[in-house]
């Protein structure tokens, strides 16, 4: 093997990739993949979906009421052997689509497993069997792919003839959690930069004594592990903390605020955390500005306002770009601090991923608000690129 | 006007500086409650610490998931960087997006595909799991560390290994990794001091036998905060600054 060479350059670096396609790539592609999955119904109603194939309207083929009262039969008794409890999870499907599938498919099963005519007993154990609606509801949870949950996660979905409407109001949040990622997002990535700009210039125009010590005080806190900045602010915000004490004892406040459990805690916090992230490129591409060019435009006449803003702001754009970049796509995901500082209202995407994964371990709504997340991200990044483009800064 | 940027900007390092000072006297505390002024200082919550089996396992858990998994980030991550840099190849532009791409996906997105992936195949609430999916998030540092020492490591030397007769791995092992060397170790820093500070991964991922400090931390933060998650904070903080130090040294001018 010769190092020099393409294929010994790509032998190298084969195991990792290798790894971390195992590893990370397929994993997160498989999770990925059940936002559009759809084989719940599927997997439970083989021949009844198949009796529907070509039925399009009006009146409902009778092989499908003998498709559907064999499916049911035959799962039934599957899920009394093994438990397994499969009608009940193509019932909660079936039921996104038709509101009501939830019982009714459960007790139409109940009903076939006794003896007598099929079609009959399915219309004994519902009105709705008569009417096209739960017919149309299996053929459009049939499988294999479905857009529901995408649709869910923008508060849209399928009315019954097909087409897209706004869901109903009660389970209508999506949009506005998206909307309250980004926004907090935003304020962060705002105030990292008036805080972080004047500092970055700061490091980099001081005295070569006092550099080390400024730059000091970003990287202590950038090092120190984000639970810990989150320990401190629980520690610093509460009622009887350090904060309220200091505005209690300057006369300022009567009552201790409730600073914690709020928006304000949160983002307090996150700007805490992300901060060094705006401070560290702009430093990066402060440092490598001409010291020539401001003495150059003195020397052309320009005051010091008109220096910074025709000649240092400009100069300094790329790395304003970078730590903004770097603060919002980092702010995007944040789970952790909000989930310890914020309430109710103050949770971001990451929050409810991380609730539809455990709390009701829904695989495909997780999913699917991951990929609205990611798809920020993305579209974060891209714009970025689109914008500013990736070779004008190196990672600082 | 530069008397008002100093101001502006010590305001913002105490803003970034007062936070995580604040919570190490607090863990010196005789008292039990986490307010100013302190009642006294005693070593109590260390003590406390020290003989818990919530906090103290979980320190030494942190330690062997983070060396495992920086070493493992280190193994791959060397040769990789190496490759990267030594040869033009079709799809190089792809393999360091894929290279990068853990630094970008958000950290929730990863532990749930994760804990999918690996509970069916009996890894979930493994070490081996936690270390393989830490290792994952801390290659990208190797990588872009190492590539940065490489750029500055003048290829023709690797040649004039060659002519004095040295094989690819000699001239690798003896010229060009000597050369390298404080670029792998802040890589491997890097690599743990992002297991160290590992909370979302951990959270959905780790069993009982598994606990870290931040996921204890966050279990404490989650209830009634007792003082020993202040001294749980401070150890943290020393080993942050203990780490920084490294890197700092490690990178310090003149070497590399």
């Amino acid at each position: 093997m010769k190092f020099g060479s393409r294929r010994g350059a790509i032998l190298l670096v084969a195991p990792l990739l290798l790894s971390l396609l195992i590893g990370f790539i397929l994993p997160i592609g498989a999770f990925l993949w059940r936002a559009v999955a759809d084989d719940e119904v599927a997997s439970v109603l083989p021949r009844s979906i198949r009796a529907l194939a070509s039925w399009r309207d009006g009146e409902v083929p009778e092989a499908a009421f003998a498709a559907l009262a064999e499916d049911l039969r035959e799962a039934r008794a599957r899920d009394l052997e093994t438990g397994a409890g499969a009608i009940a999870r193509a019932a909660a499907r079936l039921n996104a689509e038709l509101p009501g599938m939830r019982s009714l498919l459960p007790a139409t099963a109940r009903r076939v497993a006794q003896p007598g005519d099929d079609r009959a007993r399915i219309l004994a154990s519902g009105e709705a069997w008569s009417t096209p609606a739960p017919w149309r509801a299996i053929r459009r949870a049939g499988g294999p792919v479905t857009d529901f949950r995408l649709l869910a996660t923008l508060d849209l979905k399928h009315d019954a003839e097909g087409g897209i409407e706004q869901a109903p109001a009660e389970s209508a949040i999506y949009r506005g959690i998206l909307l309250r990622t980004l926004w907090i997002s935003a304020s962060a990535t705002l105030f990292c930069l008036l805080l972080g700009y004047p500092l970055a210039w700061l490091i980099a125009t001081a005295p070569r004594r006092a550099q080390p010590w400024l730059l000091g005080g970003v990287l202590l806190p950038f090092w120190t592990s984000l639970i810990v900045r989150t320990a401190a602010w629980m520690v610093l915000l509460q009622k009887e903390g350090i904060v309220n004490a200091a505005l209690l004892g300057a006369g300022v406040v009567q009552e201790p605020l409730p600073l914690l459990l709020n928006r304000f805690a949160v983002l307090v916090a996150m700007v805490h955390i992300l901060l060094p992230f705006m401070v560290l490129p702009v430093l990066a591409v402060v440092q490598e500005i001409d010291p020539r060019l401001p003495r150059a435009a003195a020397s052309l006449g320009a005051g010091r306002l008109r220096i910074f803003f025709r000649v240092l702001l400009p100069l300094s754009l790329p790395g304003v770009g970078a730590g903004c970049l770097l603060v919002f796509v980092q702010a995007l995901g944040f789970y952790v601090t909000p989930a310890l500082l914020g309430g109710p209202n103050d949770q971001m995407l990451a929050w409810f991923i991380g609730f539809y994964a455990n709390r009701t371990v829904d695989w495909g709504m997780a999913a699917a608000l991951s990929v609205l997340l990611l798809g920020a991200v993305g579209a974060v990044i891209a714009l970025y690129g689109r914008l500013v483009g990736f070779d004008k800064v190196r990672a600082a | 006007m530069r008397l008002a940027l100093w101001a502006a900007g010590i305001a913002v390092i105490a803003f970034l500086l007062l936070p995580v000072l604040v919570v190490v006297p607090l863990s010196f505390s005789a008292g039990s409650f986490l307010h100013y002024p302190l009642p006294g200082l005693s070593l109590r919550w260390y003590a406390a610490f020290f003989a818990s089996d919530f906090w103290l396992p979980a320190l030494w858990n942190s330690l062997r998931v983070g060396s495992a998994s920086a070493a493992l980030a280190t193994l791959l991550g060397v040769p990789a960087a190496f490759g990267l840099w030594r040869a033009e190849f079709p799809g190089r532009r792809l393999a360091m997006a894929v290279i990068l791409a853990p630094m970008a996906v958000p950290a929730i997105v990863v532990a749930v595909a994760l804990l999918l992936a690996f509970g069916p195949r009996g890894l979930a609430n493994t070490f081996a799991g936690l270390v393989a999916a830490h290792a994952m998030l801390g290659v990208p540092f190797v990588v872009v560390t190492v590539l940065a020492s490489l750029s500055r490591f003048d290829p023709v030397l690797l040649r004039a290994a060659a002519a004095c007769g040295a094989d690819p791995w000699h001239g690798f092992f003896r010229v060009c990794l000597p050369r390298i060397m404080p670029g792998v170790a802040a890589g491997a820093v890097f690599a743990f001091a992002t297991s160290l500070d590992e909370t979302v991964v951990v959270l959905f991922l780790a069993g009982p036998g598994q606990r870290t400090l931040p996921r204890q931390m966050f279990a404490g933060l989650n209830d009634e905060i007792s003082l020993t998650v202040m001294a749980a904070a401070t150890l943290m903080v020393a080993l942050s600054l203990l780490l920084l130090a490294a890197a700092a040294w490690l990178r310090r001018p003149g070497r590399d």
